[in-house]
């Protein structure tokens, strides 16, 4: 059903590496390796004092969203040619989406329980 | 083995639900009968109830939205009765928790099954034939959409005569929804019908993004779409985005019932602000789900009964997405009073009164568009014009509420049940009965009767305005949301006008079915022979009345914004194609056996017939995996064959 | 749907290639993954407002156990090592799927399938645990969203697995078909997406629970 030239006019369909090489195989390779670093760094950041103490959360979640990222670009393969922009912009949507609901819901109820009543004892 | 089902789940001691109950039920019985009599079940199977057709599924939401529209409204015409009776030392005719639950029913049954149908139904209709395509991206998950919704839709009317509605208000707020407060199935029949029938919106959203975004006629450029395809875009988006908090929160809540869990209660640390911060996380979004179809639907039916493009595309494209962004930025403003800090209230009153700029622009755009236009009162375009008029006012109270020292006078109050009235039938209903009336033809191949359609108009616009203007009144006068019963007589004359409004829109319904019964009476006088009714723009104006089941026998070529009146204009409306064989899509039952499926599970969770639910749980998975291990789920057509429809028609 | 177009391709024009859609109807195996792809965007939508209550109730134990007195992280590194795996060779899967591999393809799935049982093997024994010393999701709204989030996504886990074998067993009596294919693929994108799912909860409710 689809041919090559009508490839050129199309977007890319999202998980798919443009073109078939054994540098695919690669690209998960080092997909995984980084993905493994990056949890033992997570592990290792919170349970020691690598870090300095009160930075431990942001460091975490630094190696959170770098894992992430290393999730999207090896094994999803979301890249940044043109065919790429409408899965882009899916998921610049769906990340925008996330945020507001998740921080403005910890900023909204954080803000409402301190003006709440002490409760009685 | 019936879980807390039993005979005392009628109401046989309530004659009101009874009653209507007997009545319906012995209308649904007629039906079938008729039905069964006329031989026509083969017909309903084969043409409706497995179609995957988008022609066909838009016109059961939009049938769907309207039927519903007569049980929302016989709720509204018994609290506006209640309210204009039980003044003083009467006590009316309604007991407090018959009342409550009637307003929960009416504003649920509202959005959820009259709004949301109505608007989903148009753009399953439109969109397609409007991209230039055959199909939606999904046509089977599209007929499990509509047949999920009916789900829910016929959960909710069970309720009225087995068991309760929940009494919570159509937001279901807790405490007051948990085990502790609302032990019975009320609330139960809230969240089951709204979890099952909200999947069946996800999937709707799913099946228009990828639509709108993947599948257009060659040349229809992101900037060549029209404008309504945008809206529908910005709509199924905001679906894709706020339903999954929707369902999530109601997971909470089914959880802190069925399992003891602590998210919303009392005790255990629950925190029930969370509940109404994530429903309107949700609940903002919705309205803009509603709304933004709309909006694309007087685009079409202004630019097309001025006939003139319409005004400044280009920044309607751009007020369509920012509103689409900013609905999600607005959503504490349904709280403002629940106690947050100057800061948070200040930021969401900011981004409230924001939002309403890029609607101004909508408005503006619109009244260009007829300016030194030639308009033609078409049914349509008085709804537009009616539209226009009523949602401003609608806007500028809502502007009102969006500033929080104002709102913390006003909240709750009946400003605000006449505000949001205001904003929904102003733009929504009259939105959706303009599309109704605009895509009849192309839909059904006759036009609706004018005059009827004219009636039905005008007691919308006069019956609205007497039922809701009272309201902003009363509402500064003190009187707050969901009263049974009218402490202060001295409201008493507003509301008697109220109630004047609310009989004068039961007209406006009656004339609408008048106008049905007439057109379909009348109808061959009235035929859309040509397909274009009403000298449009748009690709759907280009095929038959009613469109083959293909919609187009080759794909339209698209050079430019409003494809087909430019394609009128030079000459190229009807090329002589070379056909090519098509396929479209088979019909399938699997849309309606899951929902069938989904009914008995839904029915039986409200209960705790714990065993039934299992059961209709695995029996809805394995049709669904039934329905999945096929892939070849389309016929082709031949070349030779389609053209020979081609000629016929 | 196949296009009925009389077009021929290399007349279209630049301006309608790359991405400004006007090509016409894309192709099928591209429709249905991006529809696919949009599925799993609402679904991360589900999960953030599941986050987010986690996020605001985590602090209310209610007299009760809190994260630091339950969460064991050896067993969670090991759960994050098999699902981490499991994404691997899911993607190894895919990759000899498409290049009409079959018997590879098999391994891979027993592979991925083995990885993503004992991810749930563990989850469900720490689960088990937790309900026998009365920390149950009934105790305190911070066990109540723990046990969602975190079984919501094991939920999902396994409804990938059940998945996997209706896929497996597709594959072994329709073969490595364009449509069976388009399914392997939006598969792989939900396992790769749960993936990303656990590494928000390893990090946002073990880690951070269980140390500060």
């Amino acid at each position: 059903m689809t041919d090559n030239h009508e490839h050129v006019f199309e977007d890319r369909t999202p998980g798919v590496e443009e073109h078939e090489s054994t540098a695919t195989y690669l690209s998960y390779t080092v997909g995984l390796g980084l993905a493994i670093l990056a949890t033992i760094g997570s592990f290792v950041v919170a349970q020691t004092n690598l870090l300095w103490p009160p930075g431990i959360p942001v460091g975490l979640i630094v190696l959170a969203l770098a894992q992430i990222g290393i999730h999207l670009v090896f094994f999803l393969h979301l890249g940044s040619s043109a065919d790429s922009t409408n899965n882009i912009l899916a998921l610049a949507f769906g990340v925008l989406i996330v945020f507001l609901v998740i921080t403005g819901s910890v900023w909204i109820i954080a803000n409402l329980n301190n003006n709440m009543m002490p409760m009685p004892q | 083995m019936l879980g807390r089902l039993s005979w005392a789940a009628i109401p046989t001691n309530e004659p009101l639900p009874l009653i209507s109950g007997a009545v319906v039920g012995l209308i649904i019985l007629a039906v079938l009968l008729l039905i069964t009599v006329k031989g026509w079940w083969p017909y309903l199977w084969r043409e409706w109830i497995t179609s995957v057709d988008h022609k066909r599924i838009g016109v059961m939401y939009t049938a769907l939205g309207l039927v519903m529209l007569v049980r929302g409204y016989s709720d509204a015409i018994m609290m506006r009765t209640q309210q204009a009776i039980a003044i003083g030392d009467a006590q009316g005719y309604l007991p407090p928790e018959h009342y409550d639950q009637i307003f929960s029913a009416h504003g649920t049954i509202m959005i959820f099954f009259v709004a949301m149908p109505l608007v989903i139904g148009l753009m399953n209709f439109a969109v397609p034939l409007q991209l230039g395509v055959r199909d939606v991206a999904f046509p089977v998950l599209n007929s499990v959409s509509f047949w999920l919704t009916a789900t829910g839709a016929l959960l909710i009317n069970m309720s009225l005569v087995i068991g309760n509605f929940a009494r919570t208000g159509w937001m279901g707020y807790p405490p007051l929804s948990e085990l502790a407060f609302s032990p019975d199935v009320g609330v139960d029949y809230y969240l089951w019908s709204l979890q099952i029938s909200g999947v069946g919106t996800l999937l709707t959203g799913i099946n228009f993004v990828t639509t709108i975004l993947k599948l257009r006629a060659p040349g229809m450029l992101y900037m060549r779409m029209p404008v309504f395809c945008w809206t529908a875009l910005a709509a199924n988006l905001l679906i894709v985005a706020a339903f999954p908090v929707l369902t999530a929160t109601f997971v909470m809540l089914l959880l802190d019932r069925y399992l003891g869990m602590h998210f919303f209660t009392n005790d255990g640390g629950g925190n029930q602000m969370m509940y109404v911060n994530l429903f309107w996380a949700w609940g903002h979004p919705e309205v803009y789900i509603l709304i933004l179809p709309a909006f694309g639907i007087y685009s079409e039916v202004v630019a097309t009964f001025s006939g003139k493009a319409l005004f400044s595309y280009r920044s309607m494209v751009w007020a369509t997405l920012a509103i689409c962004i900013l609905s999600f930025m607005v959503w504490l403003h349904h709280f403002f009073t629940m106690g947050a800090g100057a800061d948070v209230n200040s930021f969401f009153g900011i981004m409230s009164s924001i939002i309403a700029v890029p609607t101004g622009v909508k408005v503006f755009n619109w009244l260009f568009t007829m300016f030194r236009g030639r308009i033609v009162f078409k049914t349509p375009m008085l709804f537009s014009v009616g539209f226009i008029v009523t949602f401003v006012i609608g806007g500028l109270t809502g502007v009102l509420l969006a500033v929080p020292p104002v709102d913390f006078v006003v909240h709750n109050s009946a400003f605000l049940v006449a505000h949001f009235h205001n904003v929904i039938i102003g733009g929504v209903v009259f939105g959706a009965l303009a599309g109704v009336n605009y895509w009849f033809p192309k839909a059904f191949g006759f036009t609706l009767d004018e005059r009827w359609g004219h009636a039905s108009f005008w007691c919308w616009l006069i019956g609205f305005y007497l039922a809701f203007m009272p309201l902003y009144w009363l509402g500064l006068l003190g009187m707050t949301r969901r009263l049974e019963h009218i402490p202060d007589p001295t409201w008493r004359p507003m509301l008697l006008v109220a109630e004047a409004g609310a009989i004068i829109i039961f007209c406006a319904i009656l004339c609408q079915v008048a106008q049905l019964y007439v057109s379909i009476r009348t109808r061959d006088q009235r035929r859309d022979l040509t397909g274009d009714p009403w000298d449009g723009r748009t690709l759907e104006w280009s095929t038959t009345s009613p469109p083959p089941a293909y919609n187009f026998a080759v794909l339209p070529k698209v050079e430019t914004i409003d494809a087909f009146w430019h394609m009128k204009r030079t000459g190229r409306a009807a090329p002589a194609p070379a056909y090519e064989a098509i396929e479209i899509p088979r019909n399938s039952p699997a849309g309606f056996v899951t929902a069938f499926f989904a009914t008995i599970m839904g029915f039986s969770l409200i209960w705790h017939i714990w065993r039934l639910a299992i059961l209709g749980f695995v029996a809805a998975i394995i049709v669904v995996l039934i329905a999945a291990w096929s892939i070849e789920r389309e016929e082709e057509i031949p070349a030779a064959e389609l053209a020979q429809m081609e000629r016929g028609s | 749907m196949t296009m009925a177009t009389t077009v021929e391709r290399t007349e279209v024009p630049t301006e309608l290639a790359r991405g400004r859609g006007g090509g016409g109807p894309a192709p099928k195996r591209v429709v249905v993954a991006y529809g696919f792809w949009i599925f799993i965007l609402s679904d991360m939508i589900m999960f953030s407002a599941l986050f987010a209550a986690y996020a605001v109730l985590s602090g209310n134990t209610a007299g009760g156990p809190t994260g630091a007195d339950l969460f064991n992280m050896r067993s969670v590194f090991i759960e994050t090592m098999c699902l981490l795996l499991s994404s691997y060779t899911c993607g190894l899967g895919v990759l000899s799927a498409e290049r009409e591999q079959p018997t590879l393809f098999l391994v891979l799935a027993i592979l991925t399938f083995a990885l993503g049982a004992a991810f749930l093997f563990i989850e469900v024994n720490e689960f088990a645990g937790m309900i026998a010393k009365g920390a149950g999701p009934s105790r305190s709204g911070f066990l109540s969203s723990f046990f969602t989030l975190v079984g919501m996504h094991g939920l999902h886990v396994a409804s990938g697995l059940l998945a996997l074998i209706y896929l497996v067993a597709q594959v072994l009596v329709q073969g490595l078909r364009a449509a069976v294919l388009r399914r392997l693929l939006c598969w792989s994108l939900f396992w790769h997406a749960l993936d990303i799912v656990w590494v928000g909860v390893f990090t946002l409710v073990y880690l951070m629970g269980a140390y500060h």
